[in-house]
């Protein structure tokens, strides 16, 4: 698997790439490049799961009739049930992960995967289908401008709300990334994103696998390396409505370990250790 | 005299105990070096309490126990604090070695369905 010749000495040209297109996208308005990008951009959808066979085939099956051209990889994560079966059968590329490691390592292996088959973009997109499919054109086009887009759940059209001390987490972490990406960040803490290049270059080694640390942590990383974060507006689907679990003290102990998230990962070293070298 | 005994058979043993578990090869050196000194260190001052007397005064310490306690104190936190730290690297690397396997596996299936197919 082409890792000797990708470990070193990558940083320049995909970086390079990264940098071309945006610039040539900002020169144009930002809307020509977009068709053309898409399709010619080698994209991955990364789909992190853990005991999911029930959503995991329909999930699959909507991606596919959405954007026909992407390659789906879905990380098993430990499951104990049939996912990985289940995804394989529906067409997906399967890897599966021998103990559960939670979404952050799941993703970090989606990362490596997508670094060293060369892939170009990655999209993350949550296995219970809570992520809209239709709207994964607009991640992967906003790749164009930014090295990140985030689904955002808060725009005008949206339904989603949220009331009360977890609403106040999440305007705090949205304001406190915003204010270090110097652009907005409405919604740090959504799973629905992409990445593009440069992004996939800086997570194949550094993605937080601690709790928070896929949503909130990595982009505290990103904006700290220097990637460009972008959003785009999104619909998400939720099973239950209520969730009863989300209480006072529940919202404290989110916004402590979600602040804790963003500052270890704004604080780390993103050099590679010696054991993480691939 | 008796809590002398005491003290001076449990280190003893101690002692011991980690030089039996250095030699049966569970006990990792640099581990080991750490809790032999210390339970030298323990069976000296147990042995010679002038020891742990003069050097208290020397330090300014009124009560010798207590210059005993301290100094426990700070071993034991050194030390929880290393072990988070062996942990907090082991876990990151077999975290590392988790998805190298599943890449892997995931690399010989593509193999053998190739081989299948030509």
């Amino acid at each position: 698997m082409g890792e000797d010749s990708s470990g070193h000495g990558c940083h320049l040209p995909s970086g390079l790439e990264s940098g071309l297109s945006r610039h040539a996208s900002g020169a144009n308005g930002g809307t020509w490049t977009n068709v053309h990008l898409v399709s010619s951009r080698k994209t991955l959808v990364a789909i992190p799961a853990w005991n999911e066979e029930g959503s995991i085939a329909e999930v699959i099956g909507r991606i596919q009739l959405h954007e026909p051209d992407v390659d789906i990889l879905v990380v098993n994560d430990g499951s104990t049930d049939s996912t990985a079966l289940v995804a394989t059968e529906a067409g997906a590329i399967v890897v599966s992960l021998p103990f559960n490691v939670g979404v952050g390592g799941a993703m970090r292996t989606a990362f490596l995967y997508a670094f060293r088959e060369g892939y170009q973009a990655i999209v993350q997109v949550d296995a219970d289908g809570q992520h809209e499919p239709a709207e994964l054109h607009a991640l992967i086009a906003g790749l164009d401008q930014y090295d990140i887009v985030v689904g955002t759940r808060f725009h005008p059209n949206s339904t989603y709300n949220v009331k009360g001390p977890r609403r106040w987490a999440m305007r705090l972490l949205s304001r406190t990334l915003s204010s270090m990406a110097k652009s907005p960040i409405t919604d740090p803490t959504s799973g629905f994103r992409s990445a593009g290049t440069r992004a996939i270059q800086l997570f194949h080694r550094n993605y937080p696998a601690e709790y928070l640390g896929d949503t909130v942590g990595s982009l505290a990383i990103a904006i700290r390396t220097g990637l460009s974060v972008g959003e785009t507006p999104v619909t998400m689907y939720y099973r239950e409505v209520g969730r009863p679990s989300k209480n006072a003290v529940w919202s404290t102990l989110y916004l402590g370990r979600a602040s804790l998230a963003l500052l270890v990962n704004a604080l780390k070293r993103t050099a590679p250790r010696r054991e993480e070298e691939a | 005299m008796a809590p002398t005994i005491l003290a001076a058979i449990a280190s003893l043993f101690l002692f011991v105990f980690i030089l039996w578990l250095l030699r049966k090869g569970v006990l990792k050196e640099k581990y080991a070096v750490l809790w032999l000194l210390v339970t030298a260190f323990a069976l000296f001052f147990t042995l010679f309490p002038g020891a742990l007397r003069w050097v208290s005064d020397q330090l300014g310490v009124e009560i010798p126990s207590n210059l005993l306690f301290f100094v426990a104190l700070v071993i034991l936190v050194v030390v929880s604090i290393q072990l988070s730290y062996e942990l907090s690297r082991h876990e990151a690397r077999i975290r590392r070695l988790a998805e190298e396997i599943a890449l892997m596996k995931l690399e010989i299936k593509k193999l053998h369905s190739k081989n299948e197919s030509d």
